[in-house]
């Protein structure tokens, strides 16, 4: 590599670490990935955030050059996949799939050592056991670790060729709270070292906890983009109160509601029923708003089945958007 | 935006604090291939199927095809006749025969289902007419000529009869007879089972990891690191040649303490040429792993491939038994190319010279579904 394309690279490394521009993916009838633009800063940790089945996945698996895209650009580290760079590309980025099921037969040492054999730089053994605190398994057989250890291997063996990039696709799925806050440490270990993460995630904590920024997917489209906190300030509202109204009772007049004091926006929720349902009110001003919705409900003469209010979460950005659950699906 | 240096995060991953900055990298083929034994001997079953089965096979086949003093071969006499008694004394009065009165219907019964080799009609008083000799005994055998013990039986049968019936031998014969090394069933069948075994446990042993490899995903994590495709796969054909000696040796070793079967030719191109069959089979067995998605399907087109060989490429018997325009096809397979040459070595003691042919239909059959294999493998 000369000088010049040398520093053409690291220029490009310095803006973003992956880009991908109008990427759409198509299996059969469906859109999984449907004109999709984004950019990941060098040293960030990104999120991509959505229902099953949002196309979450199948983008990951497009930036890991390991699905081909229909149609749009990736960028990744100034490289693209297909264009003679791939054996380079895969040095340096580091992969954890979702559900992976390692070999079982096989240690946590020789594990990773076989993975790290893959790779032309990286850390020693030892010290990516230690860093995903498994020392004390390193010669249990992978078959006998628990969901949380598996998956601590599965990241360790995403670090070991020591990447610019690191792929996490749902890594505390299934984890209890404990193995996803251990697994949370390794994460926030790797990005203290300056490297790059995009992890897709259905828990609104982990993202909050996690990103700097975060993208939020539904039908293969970025319907929200950017920090957390951002995102949920966009609401207008730092509580959120939700609350049902009995089968029974008559049609509910929503202008009134939306003009109560304190409350910022309404919306419905996708529900099932076919009367009543249930409602969610986005208040800035709890004190003020609750006593007025009773009041009102009252007078429009409707019966309250169910009635709770929470501060604000990136969950609630996403129904907001849509009007359905995250993990709904 | 933080002025990021790759270099910083590469040094940084290795060794946040002040650890080694980069760690001892061992070559990826030697890690796939210990991973690749590591993971067979770490299953028993797979450890049985390849080196207790075939040794409870060759036993027991050894046992069954022992060499003892021949047996004498059962035939019957139909009750129907008034000297069916004589008539069975007679016939029994041969060393090779064993003769027993039955009901027609009976020994129609034991015919049909094998368990006697001839039976013999008395038909003299139709033959005293014709003949117009009253004294003269007749019989009619049926039996089926197919049957190469029936013919035996045939033979013995008559020539037992006409003696009783007074017929005298016109030249003195003697007879001699001897054992051949290397020409005992046993000596037939320890090659067929070596190359049976070399096949099976290149198949399964290769098929089923593959597969499963598949399923929980495994192929895909791996495809996303620099792992060169090729190193993975020639892991598997290393890692059998690793077996292959255990393999080979058991069976060897068994089959000289229980029944003395010994190598006539050298021992070494008896390796080498195990060795390339053992190679060929892991190459099929790649191929045959490269697409399929479930144990099921791999399992069927396993059977699919080895079953034709099991039956047609000489490991129990002979492969000249089936018709001559199939010979061609059968000499092309690679389990008779195998069988072939372990035999030859084995029994006539054949160089490696005289066994080019067979070599190089092995060698081809691992060269072409190795490539083939690699570029059709499915990943994911």
């Amino acid at each position: 590599m000369n000088a010049i394309t040398n520093s053409a690279a690291t220029e490009s490394t310095r803006r973003a670490a992956l880009r991908c521009n109008a990427l759409v993916k198509k299996y059969g009838d469906v859109t999984a990935v449907d004109g999709l633009d984004l950019e990941v800063r060098a040293g960030e940790c990104f999120g991509l955030l959505g229902p099953n089945g949002a196309g979450k996945t199948t983008t990951v698996e497009i930036f890991e050059g390991l699905t081909d895209a229909d149609g749009g650009d990736v960028e990744l580290l100034g490289m693209r996949w297909g264009a003679g760079d791939d054996q380079e590309m895969r040095e340096r980025i580091g992969v954890a799939l979702q559900q992976t099921e390692l070999a079982d037969k096989l240690s946590v040492e020789e594990t990773v050592r076989l993975f790290r054999s893959f790779y032309a730089r990286g850390g020693d053994v030892d010290h990516i056991i230690r860093l995903v605190s498994l020392e004390e398994k390193r010669s249990a057989r992978v078959g006998k670790l628990s969901g949380g250890q598996k998956q601590r291997l599965a990241v360790a063996c995403a670090l070991v060729g020591a990447p610019d990039l690191l792929f996490l696709d749902e890594p505390t799925t299934g984890l209890d709270p404990q193995a996803r806050l251990q697994l949370w440490g390794v994460i926030e270990k790797f990005r203290a070292s300056g490297g790059t993460v995009m992890l897709t995630t259905h828990y609104m904590e982990e993202a909050a906890r996690l990103c700097d920024r975060v993208a939020i997917l539904d039908h293969g489209r970025v319907i929200a983009l950017g920090a957390p906190a951002e995102l949920v300030a966009s609401l207008g509202a730092d509580q959120i109160v939700e609350f049902r109204i009995a089968s029974d009772a008559g049609e509910i007049q929503d202008s009134p509601l939306r003009r109560l004091p304190g409350v910022t926006g309404m919306r419905a929720k996708e529900t099932k029923e076919a009367n009543g349902g249930s409602y969610l009110l986005t208040v800035s001003e709890i004190g003020a708003a609750l006593p007025a919705l009773l009041a009102e409900l009252e007078r429009q003469n409707l019966k309250l089945d169910q009635l709770t209010t929470h501060q604000a979460t990136l969950e609630d950005v996403f129904v907001n958007l849509t009007g359905r659950m995250l993990r709904d699906g | 935006m933080a002025e990021t240096d790759r270099n910083l995060v590469t040094d940084a991953v290795a060794g946040s604090a002040q650890e080694s900055k980069s760690g001892k990298r061992s070559h990826p083929l030697v890690e796939l291939t210990l991973a690749r034994i590591r993971e067979f001997v770490r299953q028993p079953e797979a450890v049985f199927w390849v080196f207790g089965f075939p040794l409870l096979l060759a036993f027991a086949l050894g046992i069954a095809f022992r060499d003892t003093a021949p047996e004498k071969l059962p035939v019957a006499v139909e009750s129907v006749s008034a000297n069916a008694h004589e008539t069975a004394v007679a016939v029994s009065r041969s060393a090779a025969l064993q003769a027993k009165v039955m009901s027609p219907a009976e020994a129609a019964q034991a015919l049909r289902t094998g368990r006697v080799a001839l039976v013999v009609r008395s038909t003299a008083a139709a033959g005293a007419t014709n003949t117009g000799n009253e004294s003269s005994p007749g019989f009619e055998y049926r039996f089926d000529p197919a049957r190469p013990d029936s013919r035996i039986a045939r033979l013995a049968v008559d020539d037992a009869l006409q003696r009783a019936a007074g017929r005298k031998d016109a030249a003195t014969t003697r007879e001699q007879t001897f054992v051949e090394p290397g020409a005992r069933y046993i000596d037939f069948l320890v090659p067929g089972l070596i190359g049976l075994n070399l096949m099976g446990s290149g198949m399964w042993g290769l098929g089923f990891v593959l597969v499963q490899a598949r399923t929980q995903k495994l192929l895909k994590r791996l495809a996303a690191t620099p792992m060169k495709r090729w190193h993975f796969l020639l892991s598997f054909m290393l890692s059998r040649l690793v077996f292959l000696v255990l393999e080979v040796a058991a069976i060897l070793a068994f089959a000289y303490f229980v029944f003395n079967v010994r190598i006539h030719g050298s021992l070494l191109s008896f390796m080498l040429i195990s060795l390339i069959g053992s190679l060929a089979f892991a190459g099929i067995g790649l191929l045959i792993a490269a697409r399929p998605r479930t144990i099921e399907g791999v399992s069927g087109l396993m059977n699919l491939v080895m079953l034709p060989m099991w039956l047609l490429s000489g490991s129990f018997f002979s492969a000249s038994r089936f018709p001559d325009f199939l010979q061609p096809l059968i000499k092309v397979l690679p389990l008779t190319a195998l069988n072939d040459t372990l035999r030859a070595t084995m029994n006539d003691g054949a160089s490696l010279g005289t066994n080019a042919a067979g070599v190089a239909i092995l060698s081809a059959w691992g060269l072409v579904s190795f490539v083939v294999a690699l570029k059709i493998f499915r990943w994911q």
